[in-house]
């Protein structure tokens, strides 16, 4: 029987600026490389809490500092995040990571290293947490329409597969979901080389049309052609795609958009880790193709959800956001069942319609939304990697 | 309908996927166009890994490769209709 997504409802943690998670984590969050190691000690007091230790944030500069203060924010001011505890080495990129937090009305508290050391700083962030966890640990979920999700999604380890399956059904999903009124959001700019006409036409309009395509044309020009030493022919496509049957990147990027379905049209385009303001739609955000990066901008946009089609079995995970795994790889499937949240091998073998499989990723999102922990949570994955524009000063 | 060997996403495509495990050279493959889901029959030539792509006629060097009814690059070799297309004999027309 065909689903009624109109009708579908999930169980979700309302925030006070409104917006609605499906996770409700407190999380503990480094400003730099060298905090890291309190946060981890944090994390490790207080049950419940999660760290998220990363490689950067000290003497970035310009647009490169720019997205890491961007990805801060917008990682502690995602739903799936209840409260946070900042920790960084000094106390003015600290306060101002956890200020822009705490617009969103969640609790959020800043301690810094310098003048306190790593044992008082644990010390004194340790109670803090124990506080949110307190805290977050009394929240309720409660019922949300479908049209309050925000699904993002990225494809990994493509092969001609996902092009002719996974992609697909993510595309049938947001083709039937962002009429519903959700957020929705692709990238992964180099990967759409080859079929840059294509998407350029998959604009709202022409004039987001030429604005994706300038875009897209300065990442070629200042990153690609800028620093290749060679053809990128084991780059893009990458060798796991190649031993997957992926020959050149205009495959490649064909059976990418696939993700974006038959009648979807993007309505604006987003800088790295930016969060939406054109309201309700599909949006494409200018972002590296390597998974755990563009999953991490996705996140730190305020997508709660993100779909996530694989051929030859990416394994990516986030550690706020659930990474629903979709393949049509039947040897991938058998061979990688405990990372594939969702088999579509069938339809491969013409058992089951675009339709059937687009479906049940949708089902596949509302439990999850509800709490279902995906394979890539049950399994630990937590892949947190702040993109990088250019060398530190 | 039993289940394909290969799928080819569009009438215009000169090349399709093999979506079956060990294929053998020799076998007369089922073949389902998804556009339609019309179908024709094809040897294939050689022993093709699952998700690898066979040429559906005989291509020259120079030759535009077409699949989702899309350039995806030049054929850098003669291909046999039935035959394995991969980086041996297709490259990208853009890096």
């Amino acid at each position: 029987m065909a689903l009624h997504v109109s009708d579908l409802k999930f169980m979700g943690y309302r925030r006070d600026n409104g917006r609605v998670g499906v996770r409700n984590h407190v999380v503990i969050l480094p400003v730099d490389d060298i905090s890291n190691a309190a946060c981890e000690a944090v994390a490790n007091n207080i049950k419940g809490t999660l760290a998220l230790p990363h490689a950067y944030g000290r003497l970035q500069f310009g647009a490169d500092l720019d997205l890491h203060f961007r990805t801060m924010i917008g990682t502690g001011s995602n739903p799936n995040v209840a409260a946070v505890v900042v920790i960084g080495i000094e106390p003015g990129w600290t306060r101002k990571i956890a200020d822009g937090i705490a617009e969103t009305g969640k609790p959020v508290a800043a301690f810094s290293i310098e003048q306190n050391g790593d044992l008082k700083t644990i010390m004194d962030a340790s109670r803090a947490a124990k506080g949110f966890v307190h805290y977050a640990s009394e929240l309720q979920r409660v019922e949300c329409p479908i049209s309050e999700l925000w699904v993002s999604t990225k494809c990994g380890e493509s092969d001609t597969t996902t092009g002719l399956g996974s992609c697909p059904t993510v595309g049938n999903m947001y083709d039937k979901l962002l009429p519903e009124g959700i957020y929705g959001c692709f990238g992964e700019t180099s990967e759409i080389t080859g079929a840059e006409h294509i998407c350029q036409e998959r604009a709202v309009n022409p004039e987001v049309g030429a604005r994706w395509y300038q875009m897209w044309e300065a990442y070629q020009e200042d990153v690609i052609f800028a620093n290749q030493t060679d053809d990128l022919s084991e780059s893009q496509p990458t060798k796991g795609n190649i031993e997957g049957g992926l020959t050149t990147i205009e495959e490649k990027a064909l059976g990418n958009l696939e993700k974006i379905g038959r009648t979807s049209r993007y309505i604006d385009i987003l800088e790295p880790a930016e969060a939406p303001r054109s309201g309700p739609g599909l949006y494409f955000m200018d972002s590296s193709s390597a998974a755990a990066e563009c999953v991490t901008l996705m996140a730190a946009g305020g997508y709660v959800v993100h779909t996530f089609p694989t051929g030859q079995g990416n394994v990516v995970g986030n550690p706020i956001v659930p990474v629903i795994k979709i393949s049509a790889n039947p040897r991938t499937v058998r061979t990688m069942s405990e990372h594939i949240d969702v088999d579509v091998s069938g339809i491969l073998r013409r058992e089951m319609t675009i339709d059937q499989a687009g479906d049940a990723l949708i089902e596949m999102i509302v439990r999850t939304s509800n709490g279902r922990s995906t394979a890539a949570e049950a399994l630990g994955h937590r892949e947190f990697v702040m993109t990088k524009l250019y060398r530190s000063a | 309908m039993s289940a394909p060997h290969l799928l080819v996403h569009d009438h215009a495509d000169n090349v399709g996927v093999v979506v079956v495990e060990h294929l053998k050279a020799g076998t007369t493959m089922l073949c389902v166009v998804t556009a339609d889901n019309s179908s024709f029959e094809l040897v294939v030539k050689e022993d093709v890994p699952i998700g690898h792509k066979v040429a559906l006629d005989d291509l020259q060097e120079g030759g535009t490769a077409i699949k989702y009814g899309e350039d995806i690059g030049k054929f850098v070799a003669d291909v046999a209709k039935g035959a394995h297309v991969h980086v041996h004999n297709l490259k990208t027309k853009r890096w």
